[in-house]
């Protein structure tokens, strides 16, 4: 398929999903009445219901699903290694720490954009940490491992952060940040992530042609004039910026940046410049898709996304790590 | 087995005897002398009627006026939480709890031989008559338990209102969550006259309302939990631009401690409620 159909197809996916998540909530409005809500008028119920929950829903699905799809096609290139996605490698948990311990001591309350920025600190944290430790060619082993321990560690500390808070509710709250949910959320949260989301784009899609160069080698990308060191600084900004903005508002959510690129690599000519467009629109589809099953399946309740997008995911990160191991690599 | 049986069928009868007889000899024994309530409600019951010196301890939620009436009176007393080791070196020869609080206390205190009552939630305004009746005997204080009633049903005749519109109230807590009417939070409400959405919405036990469906139900008022310090996604909910904002939505008002025990103070907030309706009606 032509690299330009493919964006047109998926860019149109994205449409018509994120119209489906306008049209579906618990609130029975009919199609006539959604639109005109949302078009036109003010102060009725059916507007607040639009304008209020369900657009902010939808704009943050796109956001959300676009960033992680971007930032795992970003890794994925840069590492050359199909095993690495934010989630996987601990980068969305870590993201996670900072946000709850912006919301826990009180500095959010204080200053909202301590929110995305703390949620973007402990993506920064967590990147560097794995790059140290997997080297800038990561392999399998090594990337995956210290994903794990990153991980549990950050994981461990979102727990126990949230146990000792004085909000009996807190608690309960460590199953979002762990699987990421898009249920009441509102402009408030689509202002504060925007911004952050917009700048990892920005630096992600100015990566397109170091990662391209990157596939025939460092020493070649390197003669072909491709700054290693601003390269890998780079991403390391891009994705913290993307997953910290987006786990800060919507929790982890996991293997929507393992599922498109890899789904699309093959459509693209297995360019990783070309797949970071791609899994930006696909990764929004996804997401768009994940949010309207959750709730067909269970209106009346909260459903993690990350429940249904493991669901699908884990199964092909089996496959990914047996076709690895068959590899050799 | 059937002698098994036999004989564990007479066993309440001995008992009986026995007391009667005990009953006779010593008749303080009637009333206990070191009470300890391991649960918010038993505690405030507990305190309204025993005699000084007579409760020992409560539990660590009665100081806590998000779920306590009478906070201010709990920090006279020593506070306990709930745990059977710290009860047990109380040496308390009547413990009182909740039937579904600390299970596993209650479980090993009378393994010890500690007598334990235990009190069930309440649902209605007459939990609040019976739980009076009960801790008056509990505690050998039928006097004062009688006293207490007579003024809770002069006052509660005093406040029973029905007006002839009935505000539409929704009671939404963190989580979305919705109180039916079959509950003290369903039963002050309907007293002070309001009707509850809860069974509009297609909830009459309660449940979980998403803020979609609020939204849509337009209710005249919206009632919340008072918040808690930390901060929790459950109770951001209840900031979220479509409740606050909006110039259609109605005011929102938090509520307290008396909102969560079947004892005399359950009136004060049914006394708020019905000031609030009044004030409605004249800013109407």
């Amino acid at each position: 398929m032509r690299y330009g159909a493919l964006l047109i197809l998926l860019s149109g996916l994205v449409a018509l999903l994120f119209c489906a998540s306008l049209l579906i909530g618990p609130a029975a409005l009919g199609f006539g009445e959604s639109v005109q809500a949302l078009l036109s008028g003010k102060g009725e119920a059916a507007v607040l219901v639009m304008r209020e929950i369900r657009l902010p829903r939808a704009l943050l699905g796109v956001m959300l699903g676009a960033s992680l799809g971007l930032s795992g096609a970003a890794m994925q290139g840069y590492l050359r290694n199909p095993l690495a996605e934010p989630g996987l490698i601990g980068v969305s948990s870590s993201a996670a720490l900072g946000a709850v311990l912006a919301l826990q001591t009180g500095l959010a309350a204080a200053f909202a954009l301590a929110l995305p920025l703390m949620a973007l600190a402990g993506a920064v944290i967590s990147v560097l940490l794995l790059l140290m430790l997997a080297g800038p060619r990561g392999s399998s082993l090594t990337l995956i491992l210290a994903g794990i321990a990153v991980s549990a560690f950050a994981g461990a500390l979102t727990s126990l952060v949230l146990n000792l808070s004085p909000n009996p509710y807190a608690a309960a709250e460590i199953v979002f940040w762990m699987l990421g949910s898009l249920s009441d959320r509102s402009f408030t949260h689509v202002w504060l992530a925007l911004p952050f989301m917009a700048a990892g784009a920005a630096l992600l899609a100015t990566l397109a042609r170091g990662l391209d160069a990157l596939t025939l080698g460092e020493d070649a990308a390197q003669a072909l004039g491709i700054s290693l060191s601003r390269l890998r600084l780079v991403l390391v900004a891009g994705v913290a910026a993307s997953i910290g903005a987006g786990v800060a508002v919507a929790g982890a959510v996991g293997f929507i940046g393992l599922v498109v690129p890899h789904l699309l690599r093959p459509l693209v000519g297995a360019r990783p410049g070309r797949l970071l467009a791609a899994s930006a629109l696909g990764g929004a589809a996804m997401l768009l898709a994940a949010d309207i099953a959750v709730r067909l399946i269970t209106p009346d309740r909260d459903l993690k996304l990350g429940v249904l997008t493991a669901l699908v995911g884990a199964p092909l990160f089996l496959h990914l790590i047996y076709k690895t191991r068959r590899e050799g690599l | 087995m059937s002698a098994c049986a036999r004989t564990s069928k007479r066993i309440p009868v001995l008992i009986a005897a026995l007391s009667i007889l005990l009953g006779a000899a010593l008749p303080a024994s009637a009333a206990p002398k070191r009470v300890v309530s391991l649960n918010v409600c038993t505690d405030q019951l507990a305190m309204m009627l025993a005699e000084p010196g007579q409760l020992v301890s409560v539990s660590f939620l009665a100081r806590d006026p998000r779920s306590s009436a009478m906070a201010d009176q709990a920090q006279a007393y020593p506070v306990n939480h709930g745990l059977a080791e710290e009860v047990f070196e109380l040496q308390p020869d009547l413990v009182l709890a909740g039937t579904y609080s600390s299970r596993g206390a209650v479980m090993m205190l009378r393994r010890l031989g500690i007598e334990v009552i235990e009190f069930p939630p309440e649902n209605g305004l007459d939990g609040v008559r019976r739980n009076l009746t009960r801790m008056g005997q509990a505690l050998g204080q039928e006097t004062r338990a009688a006293a207490l009633l007579t003024a809770f049903e002069t006052d509660l005749a005093a406040l029973r209102a029905d007006p002839p519109r009935r505000p539409r109230v929704a009671l939404y807590g963190p989580n979305g969550y919705t109180t039916g009417d079959d509950t003290l939070a369903g039963a002050i409400l309907a007293t002070a006259g309001f009707d509850n959405i809860a069974a509009e919405a297609g909830l009459p036990g309660g449940g979980t309302l998403p803020l979609e469906q609020l939204v849509m139900l337009q209710p005249d008022l919206i009632i919340t939990g008072t918040r808690y310090e930390g901060s929790s996604r459950a109770e951001a909910l209840l900031d979220h631009p479509a409740l606050t904002d909006l110039a259609a939505m109605p005011r929102v008002r938090a509520t307290g401690g008396a909102w969560v025990c079947g004892t005399p103070h359950l009136l004060d907030a049914v006394r708020e409620m019905v000031d609030l309706r009044r004030e409605m009606e004249t800013g109407q």
